[in-house]
């Protein structure tokens, strides 16, 4: 059966719906907060390296001015002149602007060609620009530097061509815009890509249980391999979804049986009655009917009462009545019970028990599957020892009921564990297979497990459960 | 002695009343849970034979209300609902017994008379008298005319229960889940046994019988007439 594959939705549609998810939301505020300290780092770089730039500008500087103001001290106005005429003449490229003007500006000395217009005429910082000339053309220069008016109207102007500087913090600042933009994309890219994989997982596990509602119930989720959260997820959906089926499965099961079983007893009911109805009016006859009437009725409700019993362990339905179980007490009990009726029938009934063997269960389920067990070794094992053993061995408690029976053969092992099976010599007896079932569902029930094996000669049912710590 | 029958089932509920009114018994019959609740508070009933699913007042909530109104006739609670959640939860409501139906009316009548005995015997007396027969539960002693009889304590546990019942049909459910607490009915006639095992030992070596088999019903430990 194959379910119908939902239409591609229209592209805003999908948008919208993308929006809404909260996959998109999550990889939203991924990008945000990555974006963020993508822009604070590259902020924090450029406003670095466009910092050390001017430091540098400004040490440099102020080494300039500390020697020309000791050429000065030292010997005047005369030589400063020269230092600065000396300084201005080497063309170190070091981009120093030098220039000694008299009190009407005219240059004395220095590589400055005359005195900036811009520059105020003020002792201390300023930045100004310079004419110059390259390959040819005129070109504007920024620059930064100190200026100190001397004692008599003389100037003296230090400063540094920061057009070298200023390019390098452009060229930082593009830098910075290109990787920042180059970050961001990326960035939308992982999101997108992020946003994209949780929701197509989702989205596996969505449609996938969308299918099993409209009936598939044969469905699971696909898994990655990966042991990831999702796989986790799909596995333990594809777990529950196996134990839904199972139920569903042992549910149609049971109408069946029940269908089956309770129809043969039921006809026959009724036909009993119908021939008293129409026989001839005895009235002892109509005792007899009746009474053989109300002995199948009761059967029918026998089978009712073990049916409900077993659906009752299957589906844990009983959640209250769990508690500590001790096994031994269970033994012993029922050994205790069953102990007149089995030396009346021939048999010896022997228990052995040892301490430790005690289970998290329900009481009452745990008593029933022990006494069916007796019952069915009471019934088919004709003689001998039935021994019952509880005991405890690691971390398993057992409960095990042996008889001198005749056993069941291998090939029948799994078969009398099913609702309403009779293996074939028992077909005579009283019973209506349900015994084994319920041992079964009651095993299933506390996390334990039933096996069936030889005791040379008879039968040893032997029930295992986890051990309570 | 007056009981009330709350049923909806006509067919349950004429059925119940017809068994009860050939054993002895004054019946009154309602369908509803309200009209339950309120003829169960005004008449003086000595027992509530009460369905759980009725219409008006469900059969839990009437209970409930009866018990908080103070008033303590013994209830005997009669479902459909079979799960030992179900009878939990009717015993806590204030039920003083449960039925599952469908029910042997031998059974229903047995229950019945047991409750109604409730308030009449003391529940601690330290001595128990039917007949010729003792039971003392302080030193755990049988007696028969005097003789001691020695009983496994199975045997005691049992003959305690039907001494408390004396005179009154006990069923093979109600042995199994008073003295052995047992609640599923096992495949092989172990209750039989028991009882015949206890027969031999305060019946065999005398002339008049005490415990009896009643067909179809139970047993009964009765002194002879």
């Amino acid at each position: 059966m194959a379910a119908a594959k939902p239409a591609q939705p229209h592209l805003p549609r999908r948008i919208g719906r993308l929006v809404r998810t909260h996959a998109f939301r999550l990889a939203a505020l991924y990008f945000l907060i990555f974006a963020a300290s993508v822009l604070g780092v590259l902020l924090f770089v450029y406003w670095m390296s466009a910092d050390f730039v001017e430091r540098q500008t400004e040490a440099t500087l102020d080494a300039e001015v500390a020697g020309l103001s000791e050429q000065y001290a030292q010997r005047g106005l005369s030589g400063l002149v020269q230092l600065v005429a000396a300084r201005s003449a080497g063309n170190r490229g070091d981009a120093m602007l030098y220039l000694v003007t008299d009190p009407s500006g005219r240059p004395l000395a220095g590589n400055v060609a005359g005195w900036p217009a811009d520059a105020p005429l003020r002792t201390g910082w300023l930045s100004f620009t310079i004419a110059g000339r390259e390959s040819g053309r005129r070109q504007i220069h920024p620059a930064r530097g100190a200026l100190f008016i001397i004692p008599g109207g003389y100037r003296l102007l230090v400063g540094r061509d920061i057009s070298d500087a200023d390019a390098f913090r452009d060229r930082i600042r593009l830098t910075l815009l290109w990787s920042g933009l180059v970050a961001l994309v990326l960035g939308l890219l992982g999101g997108a890509m992020m946003s994209g994989k949780l929701l197509r997982r989702v989205e596996l596990v969505n449609r996938t249980s969308e299918r099993v509602m409209a009936g598939n119930l044969a469905d699971r989720v696909p898994l990655e391999g990966t042991g990831d959260e999702f796989d986790q997820l799909a596995a333990n959906l594809n777990r529950m979804l196996d134990t839904i089926e199972r139920l569903m499965a042992a549910m149609r099961e049971v109408t069946d049986d029940v269908a089956h079983d309770l129809r043969t007893p039921l006809s026959r009911l009724r036909a009993r009655l119908e021939l008293a109805l129409f026989g001839p009016p005895d009235a002892a006859l109509h005792q007899e009917a009746i009474r053989a009437a109300i002995d199948e009725a009761d059967r029918l409700l026998g089978i009712f009462n073990a049916l409900l019993s077993i659906a009752d362990a299957e589906s844990g339905a009983r959640r209250g009545q769990i508690g500590s179980v001790d096994l031994c007490e269970v033994a012993a009990a029922a050994a205790e019970f069953y102990e007149p009726v089995a030396e009346e029938r021939g048999f010896i009934l022997s228990l052995m028990t040892e301490e430790g063997a005690v289970i998290r269960g329900d009481r009452h389920l745990l008593d029933q599957a022990l006494a069916n067990l007796l019952d069915n070794a009471l019934k088919y094992a004709g003689g001998g020892v039935i021994a019952i053993r509880a005991w405890r061995e690691q971390s398993r408690a057992y409960l095990e009921v042996a008889d001198c029976g005749p056993g069941i053969p291998e090939a029948d092992r799994e078969s009398v564990f099913d609702r309403f099976v009779r293996l074939e010599p028992s077909r005579s007896t009283p019973g209506n297979g349900l015994g084994l079932s319920l041992v079964k569902a009651v095993t299933r029930r506390h996390q334990g497990a039933v096996a069936l094996a030889d005791n040379d000669p008879g039968l040893r049912v032997r029930l295992d459960f986890p051990v309570l710590l | 002695m007056k009981i009330l029958v709350v049923e909806d089932d006509r067919e349950t509920a004429s059925y119940l009343a017809k068994g009860l009114s050939e054993s002895g018994y004054t019946v009154d019959r309602t369908a509803d849970g309200r009209d339950g609740l309120y003829l169960a508070s005004s008449a003086g009933y000595d027992a509530i034979v009460l369905d759980l699913m009725l219409p008006g007042m469900d059969g839990l909530a009437m209970l409930g209300a009866l018990r908080a109104a103070e008033i303590r006739t013994p209830a005997l609670i009669l479902s459909a609902l079979g799960r030992v959640d179900d009878r939990v939860k009717g015993l806590r409501a204030g039920g003083d017994d449960y039925l599952v139906k469908p029910f042997a009316f031998s059974e229903l009548l047995a229950r019945l008379e047991a409750l109604l005995r409730r308030g009449g015997t003391a529940p601690h007396a330290s001595r128990l008298r039917v007949g010729d027969l003792e039971l003392d539960l302080l030193t755990r002693t049988v007696m028969r005319c005097g003789k001691p009889i020695e009983l496994l304590p199975r045997e005691f546990r049992l003959l305690e229960y039907l001494m408390r019942h004396a005179g009154h049909v006990v069923t093979r459910t109600m042995l199994l889940e008073q003295v052995w607490d047992y609640h599923f009915d096992p495949q092989t006639n172990v209750i039989d046994v028991h009882v015949s095992r206890l027969r031999q030992k305060i019946d065999k070596s005398f002339d008049r019988p005490l415990l009896h088999t009643v067909r179809g019903a139970g047993y009964c430990l009765r002194p002879p007439e």
